[in-house]
């Protein structure tokens, strides 16, 4: 115990009686704090509490208690609760207090309910009406405690109860009342946007409001507001600006200044959003100059206060539209920073340095020395900092001095969560500039060693991948496994016992697929080392099952040596292990088979994964037709169990358009109307599930894009011109100067060189870029080990996204434009110039741009189409289908523009070309082409000005549909009056009636002026179904496997001859369906959706009616078509 | 386990997320959580952060890293005074929101030592109230917080004399 405190403690009584009112304690808290204090050991505390909290809980339960005991048990509980004791049973009694107390007990009532209870509490529920009472009272402290406990901690469902008194209080005549109702929203537009959005008006007056306090806190909510959707609320620049000038400028009564600096946490809120206004807008950007550079002048004085508000400044100034004059006095400042000898600001100027160097690398160059310095730096925080702002400035000339830091402080580092960090950063710089497979393969071995199990997973993953996936130069890819194989070799003839699981599970890996590589290697030395590592105690069953398939893979030939250990495997207790130790044994001993199931060497490329398990359908249907039930999904069993019981109550959540009721409810059989919600509510759990994976899939697309894209290189080459010429200047003399000041120090010489050398290595490759950036290509060496784009063989969603991204990548990274520099003026292939090409011309151009890969993606595209029509031509369908849509699309059809399809895609069937929208420069238009396995979305960009536009990048958005774009999507040029293709590949997973898509295109006009245009459309079902050809037995076989099924009568069109034949032509021209086959008066037809689910339709003629019997591996597909072939036959 | 700490409140990245006071001994003495985290999270937090800072030498920087959490922590006497934020706050700046909250307690107390907090953690915790609100600052004037803390208070002397009344 500390000798103050307890000093104190023997002078407590006098201490406590001569102090005022405002400091009186209650005696039993006193006490209770006295005695805890004069305890020795933590038992002893623990006893004493324990007697604490049992002398409350009776005293709580005893209805003698009164209100005022009540308040100072509660003081006692809080005490009790901040020492780490359970003192939950006093919570409900927080409340109580709260609803019946006096003021005073409403006080401590309040605060113990917000310190005892968490935002998600289940008491908070009883708080509300006391919350209700409190607000609409006339005493102002209650409503003060009401509105400060509601911002704490009300959650989203209780928020609509209070809202409108919240609400009421903007307007009251008292500041305090309305600064904490401001605040109350903001935390409300926090937790729930939605509820608050009606108010938005009377932020804007709450910004206006004549106390500085109100106004400051509106500023939290326009913080988050501009971040979200700063174009909303350009109009407020000027305002802002204004505040901050008066603010600057001194005329904020003095109570809210900080050590003489007017109200510092204001200032700094507005320089946050005037940043995020000015980004990217030259005209918002310019209107606040003057008050940055006011605001830089200003902040003058020596206190941590200005150090602060200068750190944003510089932010600002940095994120904005540049200014040469204000760069430069930036860039003064964060030299203030990181020259500064004390601590905290060296560190913020690190902290800026880190942000700046991504916009201006060249700023790090003037700064070395202080870098090299701070590398060393005793302070574990400022070191950790200089290396996120190497990482930065990483590039191929410096990443093997900047790694080997790196590594040096992970070696001695002991934060897990540092380590993580850091070791993911390693891997992304290695990968993204290795200079050498060697270096490469070491490095990583460090990553893996360093980082250990607690390693990201992705880390492993992606090198992997690297590995399997090779980059374009096959030698290369050989290499690279190769080195991989040796060095993985050495390392485990060492001691492997220390080595981290994730590790053994890589080199396992790559022993297995590439040892063979390596052909003076005896695969049994392999085999050997592999097997020591299975016998290891500390590998784990992961680690073992990687270990197996390694083996499997070598094991052909080598009978002798597998035998005992599948032997002594086949009795292990896991299952999988045993089942490996099987299939190990049986593909050892049969090397056909082994050749047959793992081929050596084998192409990732041509690897199918086969999702739907088709290969299992032979023995589905005999299994059916021996009387099996047919399969139905865990969930849908789940619901047929629970229909059984009840009812189901879970509301629609898939909502069919209301047209569906006008024309069709009257029509449903009510039996089949249970069985309708069933699939209804089952539809749920799937959309819900599919949500679930195509947001993983999100996911996966970023990280890649992560990887190869270096971001600020974006940024540089839109700021760089106007930079360029001020800040060489600014570098010149400050060079020189830091040359100067280094010059007549010749003591502590010898340092000094090893130093400079290490700055060298580090910094190099700065100075070059920068001459380079005067090109407008700032990011000169292309990564070491570009991914090869992958060919798109299965239709599993996860191949298709990793499609795009690549897909993506290459139309974007600025490494291939600097590659292949002048090929690509021509790249974005659809451009019409290169559409008069002779098409050869273009795939060749085409193929070059964008590697092997691509190649092959075309050949695939065209085998694709050749399928394609040979199945339109068995199914006698039309090439151009008539469409029916087009109805809905109010505007012009562009007809012309249908000639500008893309040579590959000419023969598909495609609906007309219509139009979109338009602006005076853009003109948009689209065609849909219905492709087997997908939807192409083809969108023409017109350019109808005289003069080129810039920059036009093409963006789709539908979060129903999967969405992936081909080509194009991003151009550097569009001629005058030219026009340029770009296509989305739109695939349907879950089924919906119809789907709306939105998109915009961004483009400048003139430099600097991005405008975006917006446009949108909607697809039904029919644009994904097409005909599914099957023979009559296989519609029989497969209609017993599904289990979805949707019943309903429809209208028979009995106009025709023969009704029924001509009911379905009706349905089939509309829908693309297959009629398999019709038998008097029967019909069956078949349709899927893409290439994937199928859809069965059993028809038959019922008195006035045809009677539809639909079934679906789909739950939601049944209804979507059925949906559609009611409205195809109401508008015959 | 930990992961929620930081995800819990992905929409409002510049809020201190909680501020700790604790003794030299590594005795908690305040504790507030502007967003919600659970006990079990709270006691790590806490055991981990006095660890942390309390092996701090004297005059290093006073901003730490935690996991994905800056930590901003200054020693006032035998106290520490330790908050946490998000990685894109300003550091300095919430060093300066500490400062202000001790000149308040300073000038609510008068010569504000550790005994004050000790012994009136709840006043301690209603000037804190009146100074941040779920981690945003409410009031940037000093006397502003002062004037609403005197009026409830001045309440809470007449309530109490009154009250105090009939027992004696």
């Amino acid at each position: 115990m500390s000798d103050v405190v307890e000093k104190t403690l023997i002078a407590l009584p006098g201490l406590f009686d001569s102090q005022t009112g405002a400091a009186k304690i209650t005696n039993r808290l006193k006490q209770l704090i006295k005695s805890i204090t004069e305890l020795t050991s933590k038992h002893e505390e623990e006893n004493l509490i324990k007697q604490e909290l049992t002398a409350m809980k009776e005293q709580v339960s005893s209805p003698n208690t009164t209100m005022k005991q009540m308040r100072e048990i509660m003081v006692r509980a809080m005490y009790c609760e901040m020492l780490g004791y359970d003192a939950s049973f006093t919570y409900i009694h927080a409340i109580k207090l709260a609803q019946q107390g006096g003021v005073l007990e409403k006080r401590v009532g309040y605060l113990a309910v917000s310190l005892f209870l968490n935002e998600g509490h289940e008491l908070l529920l009883l708080l509300v009406n006391t919350v209700l009472k409190d607000l609409q009272s006339t005493n102002l402290i209650e409503v003060c405690m009401a509105l400060t406990v509601v911002a704490q901690e009300f959650p989203k469902d209780m928020i609509p109860a209070v809202l409108p008194l919240v609400e009421e209080k903007l307007s009251h005549p008292k500041e305090i009342i309305r600064r904490k109702a401001v605040l109350a929203l903001y935390k409300f537009y926090l937790i729930a946007p939605n509820q608050v959005q009606h108010i938005h008006g009377k932020f804007r007056k709450a910004l206006c409001d004549k106390d500085p306090g109100v106004m400051t806190s509106s500023l939290h909510i326009y913080l988050q507001l501009i971040r979200e959707n700063p174009d909303s609320y350009k109009d407020l620049t000027g305002s802002f600006v204004t505040i901050l000038k008066q603010v600057v400028g001194g005329k904020l009564p003095i109570d809210f200044n900080y050590h003489n600096v007017p109200a510092p946490w204001l200032q700094i809120q507005l320089l946050r959003i005037l940043s995020l206004l000015g980004r990217e807008d030259q005209s918002t950007s310019e209107l606040m100059y003057e008050v940055l550079d006011e605001s830089l002048r200003r902040a003058e004085m020596n206190h941590n206060i200005t150090y602060a508000i200068l750190y944003e400044c510089v932010k600002a100034i940095y994120t904005i539209q540049p200014k040469a004059e204000l760069l430069e006095k930036a860039a003064r400042c964060i030299g203030n920073f990181v020259l500064s000898p004390k601590i905290n600001l060296k560190y913020l100027g690190l902290k800026a340095l880190t942000y700046v160097v991504q916009h201006d690398a060249k700023l790090a160059l003037q700064h070395q020395m202080t870098i090299i310095e701070c590398l060393d730096h005793s302070d574990f925080t400022i070191k950790r900092e200089t290396l996120e702002l190497l990482f930065r400035i990483t590039n191929a000339q410096n990443v093997m001095v900047i790694v080997e830091k790196m590594l040096d402080f992970l070696r001695v580092c002991n934060d897990d969560h540092t380590v993580i960090h850091l070791v993911g950063k390693v891997a992304e710089l290695a990968e993204k500039f290795a200079p050498d497979n060697s270096w490469f393969i070491q490095t990583m071995n460090d990553v893996f060693s360093i980082g250990g199990d607690l390693l990201q997973q992705d880390v492993p993953n992606n090198f992997l991948r690297m590995m399997a996936e090779g980059s374009e130069s096959m030698e290369e890819d050989e290499q690279l496994r190769l080195y991989a194989v040796e060095s993985y070799l050495s390392v485990l003839n060492g001691d492997c016992s220390h080595l981290p699981q994730r590790f053994l599970q890589v080199m396992s890996w790559v022993l297995g697929e590439y040892s063979h590589l390596q052909e003076d290697l005896d695969p049994r030395e392999v085999i050997h080392l592999l097997m020591k590592l299975l016998d290891h105690r500390r590998v784990s069953l992961e680690t073992r099952v990687w270990l197996l398939s390694a083996l499997t893979k070598l094991c052909e030939g080598h009978t002798d040596l597998i035998l005992d250990l599948s032997e002594s495997l086949s009795s292990s207790q896991d299952t999988v292990l045993r089942q490996q130790a099987h299939e190990l044994r049986l593909l050892s001993q049969d090397s056909q088979i082994h050749g047959w199931a793992l081929p050596r060497g084998a192409t990732w490329d041509s690897m199918e994964v086969d999702s739907s398990l088709s290969f299992l359908d032979g023995f589905v249907s005999e299994a059916l037709a021996a009387g099996a039930a047919p399969y139905k999904p865990p969930h849908q069993r789940h619901e047929e169990l629970c229909e059984e019981r009840a009812l189901s109550l879970e509301p629609y959540v898939f909502s069919l358009p209301v047209s569906l009721s006008s024309c069709s409810i009257t029509d449903r059989q009510s039996p089949t109307l249970p069985s309708v919600t069933s699939e209804l509510s089952d539809n749920s759990t799937d959309l819900l599930q599919k949500a679930g994976s195509s947001a993983l899939i999100f996911e996966g697309v970023k990280r890649v894009w992560g990887k190869d894209g270096y971001l600020p290189q974006k940024e540089t080459t839109g700021i760089a011109p106007p930079v360029e010429e001020s800040s060489t200047a600014v570098l010149a003399p400050i060079q020189q100067r830091a040359a100067e000041m280094l010059e007549p120090q010749p003591e502590p010489l010898q340092q000094n060189q090893e130093k400079q050398q290490l700055a060298s290595s580090l910094f190099v490759g700065l100075g070059a870029q920068s001459s380079m950036s005067l090109l407008g290509k700032s990011e000169a060496p292309p990564p070491r080990f570009r991914r090869k784009p992958r060919l798109h063989d299965s239709s599993s969603s996860s191949s298709t996204s990793e499609k795009s991204s690549e897909s993506s990548h290459s139309s974007r990274s600025t490494a291939d434009s600097f590659l292949y520099g002048n090929l690509l003026e021509e790249e974005p292939a659809t451009s019409i110039s290169s559409f008069n090409h002779a098409p050869k011309s273009a795939t060749a151009n085409h193929s070059q741009a964008n590697g092997l890969g691509q190649n092959k993606d075309i050949v695939s595209m065209e085998a694709d189409r050749q399928a394609n029509t040979s199945q339109i031509l068995g199914s006698d369908m039309v090439i151009v289908r008539p469409n029916k849509l087009q109805d809905r699309y109010p505007t012009r059809v562009v007809s012309d523009l249908s000639t500008l399809i893309p040579s590959d895609l000419k023969d598909l069937p495609h609906s007309d070309v219509i139009s979109l929208t338009s602006d005076p420069s853009l003109s948009l238009s689209s065609c849909r082409v219905f492709k087997d396995e997908a939807l192409l979305l083809v969108i023409f960009i017109s350019n109808c000005t005289e003069t080129t536009i810039k920059d036009v990048a093409v963006q789709l958005n539908c979060g129903e549909l999967e969405t992936a774009s081909l080509r194009g999507n991003v151009m550097d040029y569009l001629e005058e009056n030219s026009t340029s293709v770009c296509h989305y590949t739109l695939l349907m997973n879950d089924p919906q009636t119809q789907v709306s898509f939105t998109g915009t295109v961004s483009y400048q006009t003139q430099p600097g002026h991005t405008n975006t245009l917006m446009f949108s459309g909607t697809l039904s079902t029919v644009d994904f179904i097409r005909p599914l050809v099957v023979s009559t037995e296989e519609y029989g076989k497969m209609w017993l496997s599904f289990s979805h099924d949707v019943k309903q009568n429809l209208k028979l069109l009995t106009d025709a001859g023969d009704s029924l034949r001509s009911t379905l032509n009706v349905v089939k021209e509309t829908l693309q369906l297959h009629i398999v086959d019709i038998i008097g008066s029967e019909g069956i037809v078949a349709c899927r959706l893409l290439s994937g689910a199928p859809c069965l339709l059993h028809c038959r003629v019922n008195g006035e009616a045809l009677a539809v019997w639909l079934r679906s591996s789909l739950p939601a597909l049944p209804d979507c078509i059925l949906y559609h072939c009611q409205k195809a036959l109401a508008e015959h | 386990m930990l992961g929620n700490v930081s995800s819990v409140e992905v929409r409002s990245p510049r809020m201190i997320r909680f501020l700790l006071l604790f003794s030299r001994q590594g005795k908690l003495r305040l504790q507030k959580w502007f967003t919600p985290v659970s006990d079990r999270d709270k006691k790590k937090i806490i055991r981990d952060i006095t660890h942390m800072v309390l092996a701090r030498p004297p005059k290093a920087c006073n901003f730490l890293q935690w996991r994905d959490l800056k930590v901003v922590y200054r020693r006032y006497a035998s106290l520490y005074f330790c908050c946490g934020l998000e990685q894109e706050d300003n550091e300095l700046l919430t060093l300066e929101l500490l400062h202000r909250y001790v000149e308040l307690l300073d000038q609510y107390f008068g010569n504000v030592c550790e005994l004050d907090i000790i012994f009136n953690f709840e006043k301690a915790y209603y000037i804190l109230d009146e100074f941040v609100i779920g981690g945003e600052m409410q009031e940037t004037s000093k006397v502003s917080v002062a004037k609403s803390m005197e009026e409830a208070d001045s309440l809470q002397e007449t309530m109490e004399e009154y009250l105090n009344k009939p027992t004696y």
